[in-house]
């Protein structure tokens, strides 16, 4: 339950904080894979202020650098490789600093931020554009953009393909919106009229439909900023094949960094990452590849939910963020979608993601000590707190010996990892016994436990092993129910989609008997 | 030009129904209603023997005084039905063929529409706007 709390805690800060930014994935709460990735995209909107500011578009250029654009659309629609070199050399400072790292198929992080920071450049010329249109609330943001495009990836791994109409109809129909509506926007953003949604024509849809929940009336006609064709030259695909280029050629060495940057970075998201560890243990290097990109650009514990499956874990993760999503998204759409200074990005995200770059060697479970990188004051209750504040002092003197027994007792389950912990422990002590007395003296109480540092070293040692012992137990016995109360979770919303999923066959096939006598003639 | 234009689904009720607002509308479904019959009897006297090679502009299906009626019947038993004022007398022949080939487009993309479910009433947006422009087109 704590990590429950530290999942609140955490997702709760991104939401606060991006509220007034009041970007549109806020608002698509209501729909289960939206919220899939909408931590991820938050870690993207995070990030995008400190890019490049996504306020209103500067003065209106001459049209002319739209061509560009579009030129350079064309060519990698008929060629991707042509397009790498220009653009990918604008990328390779960027890219190679944030150190995304590929995770194949499954790193969708990395190329969005790959995609994120070349979209900022492309951006910048086609605000310009912009600015020529006076449609506020029908203009697509970045954040935006890349949260439409993720959720295109989530529906149509191929974002140069189409999206067919049942499939977008399924997901839409989970907006809530009236059928009316949805058949009204529909109509307006598939303009070529084949029952299916390419990426341009998806992010119109998208865009009308969260305006819609947002209170917007719906237009009479497609308003030009959400034209197909504009919405392919103002966000040009090429951060797709760039993002694929990326994951080829920068995977190796920016995983190296980021894995790197992550061990030095803060844990204490670790806890707060515990909750949805059990459910990515089983996604394996997909998450793990995630997060330590995850971590460059703006780590959360949502990034992982992408590599997630659709019903996963991250379900429960998205709950807590749509309290915000409706005002928020409000207030974006009415001030014309400035996005405000970017929050400052919490700690826990990182060194979650740390603990799976750790965890890469040794499968991914519940990382039971984590915390004993650094102290976790936030994340966890006082009870704990005290048992593994001790853990964390005495790894914080030895960083190295924490890490090491850390490491261990992640690549084991919970128990294991107790297990391992004490034996360490002692011969940490001690040493510290002298230099920390006073401090093994307030944990040591609070515990509960006999142990008096201030008496002779070897009772302390032998009374804190023992009660290290219970500690470590304790501490088990809670992380194991933490992970049960989030896997109960998880079932519960799993069945709850196996039911939506049973009724959509149903009405599927009443549709199919209604059509068979159609065709036969 | 057309003063009132129908779709009729296969189990001949209406899909959408348009008139031109005068006081005589209900004369319009009632024509629209009384035309299935001729419709239906065009679409056996040819369906019989072989269904691919049936036209689906079925032509004139029975004048009035004032009025002219024309169907059309797609492939899947959907049949377009257009009152045309007989004062038009400018109308040709391939007009209203033209004219039934944009009702078919526009059919095809309110079908296409995943939320559209097969036997609904037609409300899409630019369906209407089509049979608009038909109907005021030569006025």
């Amino acid at each position: 339950m704590m990590s429950k709390s530290d999942g609140d805690i955490c997702f709760g800060n991104p939401t606060e904080l991006h509220g007034t930014k009041a970007q549109i994935p806020n608002v698509a709460t209501e729909k289960n894979t939206f919220t899939r990735l909408d931590d991820e995209d938050k870690q993207q909107e995070a990030q995008s202020p400190t890019m490049s500011p996504l306020a209103s578009p500067p003065s209106s250029p001459p049209h002319y650098q739209r061509v560009p654009l579009i030129h350079g659309y064309s060519k990698l629609r008929s060629s991707t490789e042509q397009m790498h070199p220009a653009p990918y050399e604008a990328r390779q400072p960027l890219v190679q600093s944030e150190g995304p790292s590929s995770g194949g198929p499954g790193a969708k992080a990395p190329r969005h931020q790959a995609s994120l920071i070349r979209s900022f450049s492309v951006e910048r010329e086609a605000q310009d554009s912009n600015s020529n249109y006076p449609d506020e609330p029908w203009r697509i943001t970045e954040e935006q953009r890349e949260y439409y495009v993720n959720q295109f990836r989530s529906l149509q791994p191929d974002p140069s393909s189409f999206i067919s109409g049942s499939v977008a109809k399924n997901f839409f129909t989970k907006s809530k919106l009236s059928i009316p509506e949805l058949s009204y926007i529909w109509e307006l953003s598939d303009a070529d009229c084949d029952g299916a949604l390419t990426l341009p024509e998806f992010c119109a849809a998208f865009h009308l439909i969260v305006a819609r929940k947002n209170g917007y009336p719906l237009p009479e006609s497609l308003p030009p900023t959400l034209q197909p064709d504009y919405l392919q030259a103002a966000f040009p695909k090429p951060k797709w094949e760039c993002a694929l280029f990326d994951s080829y050629s920068e995977s190796m060495p920016a995983s190296q960094q980021a894995r790197d940057s992550n061990r030095m970075e803060a844990t204490i998201k670790d806890a707060a990452a515990d909750f949805p560890a059990p459910t990515q243990a089983t996604t394996g290097d997909d998450s793990q590849a995630l997060k330590s990109t995850a971590d460059e650009a703006l780590p959360k514990d949502m990034s992982k939910d992408p590599a997630i499956p659709k019903d996963s874990s991250s379900l429960k993760a998205r709950p807590r963020s749509r309290s915000y999503s409706s005002t928020s998204i409000e207030e974006a759409m009415k001030r014309g979608e400035d996005p405000p200074t970017p929050p400052p990005r919490p700690q826990k995200t990182h060194s979650r993601a740390s603990s799976l770059d750790l965890n890469k060697v040794f499968q991914p479970s519940v990382p039971a000590t984590k915390s004993g990188l650094l102290p976790p004051p936030p994340a966890l209750p006082p009870r704990p707190c005290a048992s593994q504040s001790e853990q964390a002092l005495d790894a914080e003197s030895h960083p190295q010996l924490s890490r090491a027994p850390s490491q261990a007792a992640e690549s084991s389950p919970t128990k294991k990892d107790t297990h391992a912990q004490p034996p360490l422990k002692p011969i940490r002590r001690k040493f510290r016994t002298e230099n920390q007395a006073t401090e093994n003296q307030e944990p040591s109480a609070t515990v509960g436990g006999p142990s008096s540092a201030a008496t002779a070293k070897a009772h302390p040692t032998v009374q804190k092993q023992s009660s290290k012992q219970k500690k470590a137990i304790q501490t088990a016995i809670r992380k194991n129910k933490e992970a049960n109360a989030v896997l109960a979770r998880l079932n519960s919303e799993l069945q709850q989609q196996l039911k939506e999923v049973h009724q959509e066959r149903i009405a599927l096939e009443n549709q199919l008997e209604q059509l068979r006598p159609v065709t036969v003639l | 030009m057309a003063v009132c234009v129908a779709v009729i689904a296969k189990e001949n009720y209406p899909l959408y129904i348009r008139s031109v607002p005068t006081e005589s509308e209900l004369k319009f479904h009632y024509m629209v209603h009384t035309s299935l019959d001729v419709v239906d009897e065009k679409i056996s006297a040819m369906g019989k023997a072989l269904v691919d090679q049936r036209e689906l502009y079925l032509g004139l299906l029975y004048p009035t005084e004032d009025y002219k009626v024309y169907g059309y019947v797609t492939n899947s038993k959907v049949k377009f039905v257009m009152v045309v004022d007989s004062s038009n007398t400018a109308l040709r022949d391939n007009e209203i063929r033209s004219m039934f080939r944009k009702l078919h487009n526009s059919y095809t993309d309110v079908m296409c529409n995943p939320f559209y479910n097969p036997g609904d009433r037609i409300q899409s947006r630019a369906f209407d706007s089509m049979v608009t422009t038909m109907m005021i087109q030569v006025c």
